[in-house]
């Protein structure tokens, strides 16, 4: 197995997915089976060399980077393909080709509208390249490379096959359709931000002379980075990142995109897409600039418990369930980003597992969402009611779902938010008390109003008797292809729920590392 | 005196113009296009020489007392030209066999505008400098006005004419002040002189009339009003040669001038072309957002892109130090990225108006239902054009911040911003374009295609190319980033 080790292993991991897609455009646009087939066999061996990788991976080393290797990309600018994982992306490495699977299995008979399978699993899996691409790279350019190549696929999922209702614009007379306001203003945002993104990286080429993150970062270690171009280019990075998390007040293509996006669309958006952003703070922005990282972090933390809140108090307000729980992942991650500003090693081990529970519930309430309206035709939750009584499996996964995204003790959602609310009672030393620990003070507010719209959505959706217009109705519980889909995502929740070192395990040590470089 | 291995590209492109010439004297009516086969033999036997000069160890040939040379710039430069002729011809076969008159003519000037931009790339001289641009611009002018019956065509010429006269004009005004203070014609003699006359006022007059008679050939705002009409007017394939060939002539010129000849004044053409960059990325980009015509579209996209390629020199000379190579490099590489994808570009807009019979965007909605093809190419190079990764224009963008980021100062950490927003900005008429193709309905009624067997072939071997190379380059810029290192020798004589 030397050759998975240096290199090969976590190459195939990222680009399985990117043939498949290439041989998918040979394969007929009326041979669908065949389409089907082909991606999941492309996202299949993709998860198992992932798999094989976490069995292989060294735990007693985590915080080193495995399975890597360096060879010369672009010398004209001093870049390389340099890859590896420790950690910290191992197990987010893990969660993005399992959902990638789970995404294919769950669309089997699930198409939206306009038909394509063909091309809705070409764009599922240059997503797929994309997303683990961003897990491995370990030098700017490349993580630059592959963070924008998600933005491509994901703009034509959810233009074309995105939500066809019409809404008016406030300032525009004409009305257009959700899902081509949507795409473009998803595809504005994250370009926006990752068009100074950049910039700060190429600053810290300069600076540094290198693209290479992990010599960056020793950089940054030594107290390379200082004043106001440090200032400049955490702000850049700043910007690049909290687009894509998204921090309030950046996040307001993320309703519009998760609404209006199609259901596969939602779950990788919401499962992996996000993940992105925080990991990037995790892996570039605070280990290169770890001092800067501090003067920032007392910001970081009032921007997310504001959307802690804002996001909680957003839900309330929806009448569209799908759009209730794209907010909920505002607050969500909030608490990843607030587990992240306390700069100490509990805090973003919280965000990590805070990620991985994150994708998985939240993935797991849009296939749902998702589920619903394909059956009812209408996300409006005033016209559902009494799902458990026309549906009892769905209902009850709903059901399930929800307890642990407001943080059920014994499921996923739990650690997250508990251990950020505990990273921030004692933050790294040097930073304001006072504001974390009302920080938290807030944050632990939030979670009470996280039950609080969860239940209300339950009670609205799930409870009671069903509507008058459904009477009649035959509706078709869960069937085999959701079965395959969800059962291991619920199986997960509570695997993480009860045994978390199934995440902290590996990030445990890696974050110990990472913050004892950068901070001491 | 003549080094006649040298000068091998320059006769043998000579050649092939007279040889197409005297090819469409014998040949047939129906059977013209074969001039455009003797043209693109001539320009394929041309890259020869190019290759082994490049091999050979003689790295820099000087003739003519160093007013023509053949270096590395000078090679990479000729082979962009040599190629952008070579796409040109393929794209052009089919659409002007359609209109079926003065087809060897045509051939004739598109070769011949073509070996104006290879002798520019050697001029060392502003004479020969002069010489060469004039012969890239001549026979573009009849090419604008080609469709003679079109009024639109016609207007297009004479106000591309009238423009090309006035900068001309404006240039060899500009290059006499400049010889009148320097005393010497030669780029070196001019960077030797230029250090003892830098504060006089007239001298300052001369680079600043020079630039702008540049700048109407590369279309930067404020001289760019020229530039839509024209390019709406003109037959599309004069279109895509005017929005590369020509612009590409004129930042050959540019880059001569500023690096080389007035390497020694930087403090004079740096700030004038910090405002015509920033005028252009802002100016295009907004107007662009409003445009209806897709070629119009691209005009204005071109002229926001001539901005883009304008930054590294507002880079170069606004820091201190040893820049230069790095900001040259940056704009070579932008260049020649730029050629692939904007050809490209025009390339799908000929296929795409042909197939939906019009030039407007709203026209084109849904044509990825009926013409998947043409549609996924469309969506390669205009994404390319966005500079969205991994397609090759991301890494023109990449080395243009990398070169205005080194030794930032404020100056250029404005010019960076303006430029990452304008990025962003470009985008959105982009993906509209997208939008209208692959999202909006297709009408009920689809025209039946004027080609029921596909693009036509020669069309179809361009497309292969350049889709070949905006994938390949996006992946591995290498490809292009060494030419671009190689022919920044020059940078700062």
């Amino acid at each position: 197995m030397e050759w998975f080790d240096n290199g090969w292993g976590l190459s195939l991991v990222v680009f399985t997915p990117l043939v498949g897609a290439l041989a998918l455009l040979a394969v007929p646009k009326k041979d669908e089976e065949t389409a089907k087939l082909l991606a999941l066999l492309a996202s299949l061996v993709s998860l198992s060399l992932a798999v094989v990788a976490a069995f292989r991976f060294d735990f007693g080393d985590a915080g080193a980077l495995q399975f890597g290797t360096k060879l010369s990309w672009i010398p004209a600018i001093g870049s390389d393909y340099e890859i590896g994982i420790d950690g910290i992306s191992l197990p987010l490495l893990v969660l993005s080709a399992a959902i990638v699977v789970l995404s294919i299995v769950y669309s089997w008979d699930h198409w939206p509208e306009p038909h394509n399978p063909k091309g809705f699993l070409i764009l599922i899996l240059f997503l797929a390249t994309g997303m683990a691409g961003t897990f491995v790279a370990q030098d700017l350019v490349l993580f630059f490379i592959f963070f924008e190549l998600v933005l491509l696929p994901m703009y034509f999922m959810i233009g074309i096959w995105g939500d066809k209702t019409k809404i008016k614009l406030p300032g525009f007379s004409r009305e257009v359709e959700t899902r081509l306001y949507a795409s473009i203003k998803f595809f504005l945002f994250t370009l926006f931000g990752s068009a100074f993104m950049l910039l700060g990286f190429l600053a810290l080429s300069f600076r540094g002379g290198s693209f290479s993150i992990p010599e960056l970062a020793q950089m940054g270690a030594d107290g390379q980075f200082t004043g106001t171009f440090a200032f400049l280019v955490f702000g850049a990075l700043f910007l690049g990142f909290a687009v894509k998390v998204p921090m309030w007040p950046l996040h307001t293509w993320l309703p519009d995109a998760h609404t209006a996006a199609p259901t596969v669309g939602s779950v990788l958006l919401a499962a992996i897409l996000l993940k992105l952003g925080s990991y990037g703070f995790i892996r570039i922005a605070i280990p290169i600039l770890p001092e800067e990282a501090k003067s920032w972090a007392p910001a970081i933390a009032i921007l997310a418990v504001i959307a802690i809140i804002y996001g909680s108090l957003a839900c309330l307000a929806q009448t569209d369930m799908k759009r209730l729980i794209a907010f909920s992942s505002v607050g969500h991650m909030g608490f990843v980003m607030l587990g992240i500003a306390t700069l100490t090693p509990v805090g973003i081990t919280a965000a990590v597992i805070g990620m991985v529970a994150h994708g998985v519930i939240t993935g797991m309430l849009f296939f749902l969402a998702g589920s619903m309206q394909h059956r009812y035709h209408t996300r409006e939750m005033a016209r559902l009611g009494g799902n458990l009584k026309l549906m009892p499996i769905l209902g009850g996964f709903l059901g399930f779902t929800a307890m642990a995204s407001l943080g059920l003790p014994g499921l996923a959602g739990f650690w997250g938010e508990f251990m950020a609310l505990l990273g921030s009672y004692q933050p790294l030393e040097g930073l304001s008390l006072g504001v974390f620990r009302t920080a938290m003070v807030v944050g632990a507010i939030g979670t009470v109003l996280t039950a609080g719209y969860l239940l209300w959505m339950l009670q609205k959706v799930n409870l009671g008797e069903p509507k008058e217009e459904w009477a009649g109705h035959e509706f078709h519980d869960v069937d085999r292809y959701e079965f395959a889909a969800w059962v291991p995502m619920l199986v997960s929740i509570v695997a993480i729920g009860v045994y978390p070192k199934i995440v902290t395990g590996a990030a445990n040590d890696a974050v110990q590392v990472l913050m004892d470089k950068a901070f001491f | 005196m003549f080094d006649y291995h040298a000068l091998a590209p320059d006769f043998i492109v000579a050649g092939t113009v007279l040889a197409v010439l005297g090819a469409d004297l014998f040949l047939p009516r129906e059977r013209k296009w074969l001039a455009a086969v003797v043209g693109i033999l001539g320009l394929t036997v041309a890259l020869i020489p190019i290759v082994t000069l490049a091999a050979s160890d003689d790295s820099v040939r000087s003739m003519m007392d160093g007013s023509y040379v053949i270096d590395d710039f000078a090679l990479v430069l000729k082979a962009f030209f040599i190629l952008t002729g070579y796409i040109v011809l393929l794209m052009s076969v089919a659409y002007v066999e359609a209109d079926r008159y003065y087809q060897g003519e045509y051939y004739f000037l598109v070769l011949a505008s073509l070996l104006g931009g290879m002798v520019m790339a050697s001029s060392r001289d502003l004479i020969s400098l002069f010489v060469g641009l004039e012969l890239v611009s001549g026979p573009a002018f009849l090419l604008a006005g080609w469709k003679k019956a079109d009024a639109r065509s016609n207007e297009a010429a004479l106000k591309f004419f009238i423009i090309g006269v006035l900068s001309a004009a404006i240039l060899l005004y500009g290059m006499s002040l400049v010889y009148g203070m320097t005393g010497s014609l030669s780029f070196d003699g001019i960077r030797e002189a230029s250090a003892s006359v830098a504060e006089e006022p007239v001298f300052v007059l001369g680079i600043l009339l020079v630039l702008v008679g540049f700048g109407f050939k590369v279309s930067a705002v404020p001289f760019h009003f020229w530039a839509p009409d024209t390019y709406e007017g003109a037959p599309t394939p004069v279109t895509a040669y005017l929005s590369v060939g020509s612009k590409a002539a004129g930042f050959v010129g540019i880059l001569l001038v500023s690096y080389v000849a007035f390497a020694g004044a930087p403090e004079i053409w740096g700030p004038a072309l910090w405002i015509l960059a920033a005028l252009s990325m802002i100016v295009g980009n907004l107007i662009a957002l409003r445009q209806e015509n897709i070629v119009r579209l691209l005009a204005y996209s071109s002229i926001a892109h001539a901005g883009f390629m304008l930054v590294p020199f507002a880079a170069a000379a606004l820091v201190e130090g040893d820049s230069l190579n790095q900001a040259f490099e940056a704009t070579v590489t932008y260049v020649l990225i730029y050629g692939i994808m904007n050809l490209g570009a025009f390339a799908v807009v000929i296929a795409a108006a042909r197939r939906t019979g019009s030039g407007q965007i709203r026209d084109w909605s849904g044509l990825g239902s009926y013409a998947p093809g043409i549609s996924i190419l469309l969506t390669l190079f205009f994404f390319s054009l966005a500079g969205i990764p991994p397609l090759a224009g991301w890494y023109a963008k990449f080395v243009m911040f990398l070169a205005v980021l080194q030794n930032a100062n404020g100056w250029t950490i404005a010019l960076a911003a303006i430029a990452a927003l304008n990025a962003v900005i470009a985008l959105y008429y982009y993906a509209r374009v997208v939008q209208s193709v692959w999202m909006d309905p297709a009408p009920d009624e689809v025209a039946p295609d004027p080609e029921p067997s596909g693009v036509a072939p020669s069309l179809g071997l361009a497309f292969g190319m350049l889709a070949v190379a905006v994938i390949v380059v996006g992946v591995f810029p290498e490809a292009v980033g060494q030419f671009a290192k190689a022919a920044s020798a020059i940078a700062g004589g």
